[in-house]
C-alpha cells in the first residue's frame, strides 16, 4: 500500500515537474513569444537595421579580451558569415565589428532557447561564453576550405585581381563554396568556370533572382557531375540599372531561368537572345518580385 | 512546280496532351516543324511572391499545388531546406513514413505519366489500367492525411499524422499486386510494334546536350549520364537501401519509357525494404520550437521527384517568413530542350516529345 502510495507520489511529482513548463508555456500569451524573440532579434539577428547600435553597446564587454582573443573572433566569424554582414553593412559604419559579433549571438540564443529558465540571465553571461566559444571555430576549417582557395586564386590569377568580392562557406548548406564575383567580371568567370579543367561546373541546376533592397543579386548553383564540385556564385546588380552578363551562351538551362528573372525582377541580362517576358502577360506592367512593387491595377 | 506556304499553328493552350494550360505556337513546312515557340504562365499563381508573406508552415499547401501529380515530394523539399537551417532532428518513424509516401507517390505519378502518354500516342486502354492502379495508392494517401491530390502531409520535424493501424500492412499488400501488374503492363505496351514505331530513336539527344540544358530525371538518365540524387546527394533515408538507378543508352523516347519502367520496380524495391525496416513504434514530430524561424542565411536543398531534380532555395534573415524562396522545378527546366527537339520533327512526334518529357504545367508556371 504504502508503495504504491509512493508510487503515485512520484508519478504526481514526475507528472507536475512534467506539466509545469508546458503549462507556462501555454499560459504564456501567444503575442509574448514573438515579442520576446523579436526583442532578441533585435539585440542580435537583424544587422541590417541595429548594426551600429549593436557594437556601441557591446564595446564595453568585449573590452576585457586579449588582443589574440579578438582576432580568432573576428577571423572566424567573418568566414561563417561575411557574407550577410557585408550586405548589412554596406551603410558603412561599423563594417569590421559586424562580422565579429553575430555568430555568437546566435549561437547564445539557440542556448538561451534550449534551457529557458536562464533566459534573464543571457546578458551577463554572453561574452564570456562567446570567448570559450569561438576559438574553437577556426580549428576546424570546412573540407571545402581547400576547394574555396583554389577558386578564389584560379579567379584572382585567371581573370582579375578584384574579380572576387567575397568567398565564404555556407556549413550550413553542407559546406558549399559561396563566392561574390564582381558584375563585370562575371562573364569572364563564368566562362572559367565552365572551361577550367579543374572545375569544369557543367551543371547548372538553379539560378534565382533575388531583391536585397539595397541592390538586386543573381544567385548561380552548378555542379560538376563527375568530381561533385559545387560552387554558388553570387553576382551584385545595381538597382536602378540593372544589367548582367546573360550565361545562355555557356549554359543554355539558364535561357527560361533568366527570363524569369528578367520577367518577376527586371534584370537585364545583356546577350540573351531572346529576353522577353515568360511568366506575366506581355503587357504587364512593372516586376513582381521586387520587394517595392505594387499592381498598376489596385483591384488585381 | 509546287509551291509550299508556311503555316503557323496554335498548339494549346487547351489541349489535351499538355494535360494543363499550355500553349505551344509552331512553324511548320508541310508536315515538317521548321519553328517551334512554347508559351507559358497560363498557370502562374506567384507563388514565390506569396511565400514571401507566409510562414514556413503555411508554405507546405502551396507546394501542394505546384506539381500536383506529386504533391509528397513538394512537400518534403521545402520542409527539408527548413531542417537542413534549423539542424532540426527528425524521428525515425517520421523520416519512414516520409520516404514511404514519397516512393508510393512516385510509383503513383509514373504511372499517371504512363497512362496519359500512350494516351496522347493513341492508345486507350492503358490509361484506364494505369488510374485503376493508382486509385489504390490515391485510397491509401486519402486514408492516412485526408486528401487525394493536395496532402499538405510532411511537417518541419516531421510528418503531421501517425499511420492508422493497419496502414502499413496495406502498403505492403500492395507491393505483390504492383509487381504482377507491371509485367502486364509490359506484355500489354512494351513490346507492341505500333507503339515501338511510334517512340523509338524519336527525340533523341546525347549527354552533353542534356547537361548543357539542365535536364535531370529520367530525361538526363536516358542518355546513360548516372545522376540521381537519392544515390549521388542521400537525403532522407536513401543510403540505407538497395536499389539500381536504369539508364539509357540512346536518349531517345523509348529509352525514357524503358528507365520510368525500370523506376516503378526499383521504387517497389524501396518500399519493400522500408516497410522490413519500419519502426513499429516511435514519435512522428521532432523537437520543433513553436514559432518556426531558420536563422539568417542561405540554402538550397534538392531531392529528386519523379521529374528531376527539384530544388528549393531559401533566404532567410531570421524572420518567421522566408525573405526570398525559389522553387527550381523540374518540369520548367527540364522543358526548355522542347523546341531544340522538335525542329524537323513531324506534327504527330510533337505529342510524343512533349508527352516524353513527362511534364506537370502546374510546376512549370509554379
Amino acid at each position: 500500500m504504502s508503495e504504491e502510495q509512493k508510487d503515485k507520489e512520484t508519478k504526481l511529482e514526475r507528472t507536475n515537474n512534467v506539466s509545469e513548463p508546458q503549462s507556462e508555456e501555454s499560459v504564456k500569451p501567444d503575442t509574448e513569444v514573438p515579442t520576446d524573440t523579436a526583442a532578441e532579434a533585435e539585440t542580435g539577428s537583424s544587422p541590417t537595421a541595429n548594426a551600429p547600435a549593436s557594437t556601441g553597446a557591446d564595446k564595453p564587454m568585449r573590452a576585457p579580451l586579449t588582443e589574440e582573443e579578438k582576432a580568432a573572433r573576428v577571423q572566424a566569424a567573418a568566414e561563417a558569415r561575411a557574407a550577410r554582414a557585408k550586405a548589412a553593412a554596406e551603410g558603412g559604419e561599423g563594417s569590421a565589428e559586424a562580422p565579429a559579433d553575430k555568430p555568437a549571438r546566435t549561437r547564445d540564443k539557440a542556448e538561451g532557447d534550449a534551457a529557458g529558465e536562464e533566459k534573464p540571465e543571457r546578458p551577463a553571461r554572453a561574452p564570456r561564453a562567446k570567448a570559450n566559444e569561438e576559438p574553437p571555430k577556426p580549428k576546424e576549417p570546412s573540407p571545402k576550405q581547400p576547394l574555396l582557395d583554389r577558386l578564389v586564386a584560379m579567379l584572382k590569377a585567371d581573370v582579375a585581381e578584384d574579380a572576387v568580392e567575397d568567398a565564404v562557406i555556407n556549413y550550413e548548406n553542407d559546406h558549399l563554396p559561396t563566392v561574390t564575383i564582381k558584375n563585370e567580371h562575371w562573364l569572364s568567370c563564368a566562362h572559367q568556370l565552365r572551361g577550367h579543367l579543374e572545375w569544369s561546373c557543367e551543371y547548372l541546376r538553379n539560378l534565382s533572382g533575388v531583391d536585397q533592397e539595397t541592390h538586386l543579386e543573381v544567385v548561380y548553383h552548378m555542379i560538376n557531375l563527375s568530381t561533385k564540385a559545387e560552387v554558388a556564385v553570387h553576382v551584385k546588380v545595381d538597382r536602378e540599372a540593372p544589367t548582367v552578363a546573360s550565361v545562355t551562351p555557356i549554359w543554355p538551362t539558364a535561357d527560361w531561368n533568366e527570363r524569369e528573372a528578367y520577367d518577376l525582377l527586371g534584370i537585364q541580362f545583356t546577350g540573351h537572345p531572346d529576353l522577353r517576358r515568360i511568366m506575366m502577360p506581355d503587357d504587364w506592367v512593372g516586376h513582381p518580385l521586387r520587394k517595392d512593387y505594387e499592381s498598376l491595377d489596385s483591384e488585381v | 512546280m509546287i509551291r509550299t506556304e508556311e503555316l503557323l499553328l496554335n498548339v494549346g493552350p487547351q489541349h489535351p496532351s499538355t494535360h494543363g494550360v499550355f500553349r505551344i505556337v509552331v512553324k511548320l513546312d508541310g508536315e515538317v516543324i521548321t519553328e517551334a515557340t512554347p508559351v507559358m504562365g497560363y498557370l502562374h499563381r506567384g507563388t514565390e511572391k506569396l511565400a514571401e508573406s507566409l510562414s514556413y508552415t503555411q508554405i507546405i499547401p502551396y507546394t501542394d499545388r505546384m506539381d500536383y501529380v506529386s504533391a509528397m515530394t513538394n512537400n518534403y523539399v521545402l520542409v527539408h531546406a527548413v531542417e537542413k537551417m534549423m539542424s532540426i532532428e527528425i524521428p525515425e518513424r517520421a523520416e519512414f513514413l516520409r520516404l514511404i509516401v514519397m516512393e508510393l507517390q512516385r510509383v503513383a505519378s509514373h504511372l499517371v505519366w504512363w497512362g496519359t502518354y500512350l494516351l496522347d500516342i493513341g492508345a486507350m486502354s492503358p490509361f484506364l489500367y494505369a488510374f485503376r492502379d493508382r486509385e489504390i495508392i490515391i485510397d491509401l494517401f486519402n486514408e492516412l492525411c485526408g486528401a487525394r491530390l493536395t496532402y499538405n502531409y510532411m511537417r518541419v520535424g516531421g510528418v503531421k499524422w501517425d499511420a492508422p493501424p493497419g496502414w502499413i500492412d496495406k502498403v505492403r499488400e500492395f507491393l505483390p499486386y504492383m509487381r504482377k501488374r507491371l509485367n502486364e503492363y509490359d506484355k500489354l505496351v512494351s513490346g507492341n510494334e505500333i507503339f515501338l514505331a511510334r517512340i523509338k530513336g524519336v527525340g533523341a539527344y546525347d549527354a552533353e546536350t542534356a547537361i548543357a540544358y539542365g535536364l535531370s530525371g529520367a530525361n538526363l538518365r536516358c542518355t546513360g549520364v548516372n545522376w540521381d540524387l537519392r544515390k549521388d546527394e542521400p537525403y532522407s533515408l536513401y543510403d540505407r537501401f538497395e536499389f539500381d538507378v536504369p539508364l539509357g543508352v540512346n536518349g531517345d523516347c523509348y529509352d525514357r519509357y524503358l528507365i520510368r519502367m525500370e523506376e516503378l520496380r526499383q521504387s517497389l524495391r524501396i518500399l519493400e525494404q522500408a516497410l522490413e525496416q519500419f519502426p513499429s513504434e516511435g514519435e512522428t514530430m521532432g523537437k520543433v520550437p513553436r514559432v518556426i524561424r531558420p536563422p539568417a542565411g542561405e540554402m538550397y536543398a534538392r531531392i529528386e521527384s519523379p521529374r528531376g531534380e527539384i530544388g528549393c532555395y531559401i533566404i532567410s534573415k531570421g524572420k518567421a517568413e522566408p525573405y526570398r524562396l525559389k522553387f527550381r522545378r523540374p518540369s520548367f527546366v527540364n522543358l526548355q530542350i522542347l523546341p531544340k527537339l522538335l525542329v524537323g520533327e513531324t506534327m504527330t512526334n510533337l505529342i510524343t516529345i512533349l508527352g516524353g518529357v513527362d511534364i506537370v504545367v502546374g510546376e512549370v508556371d509554379c
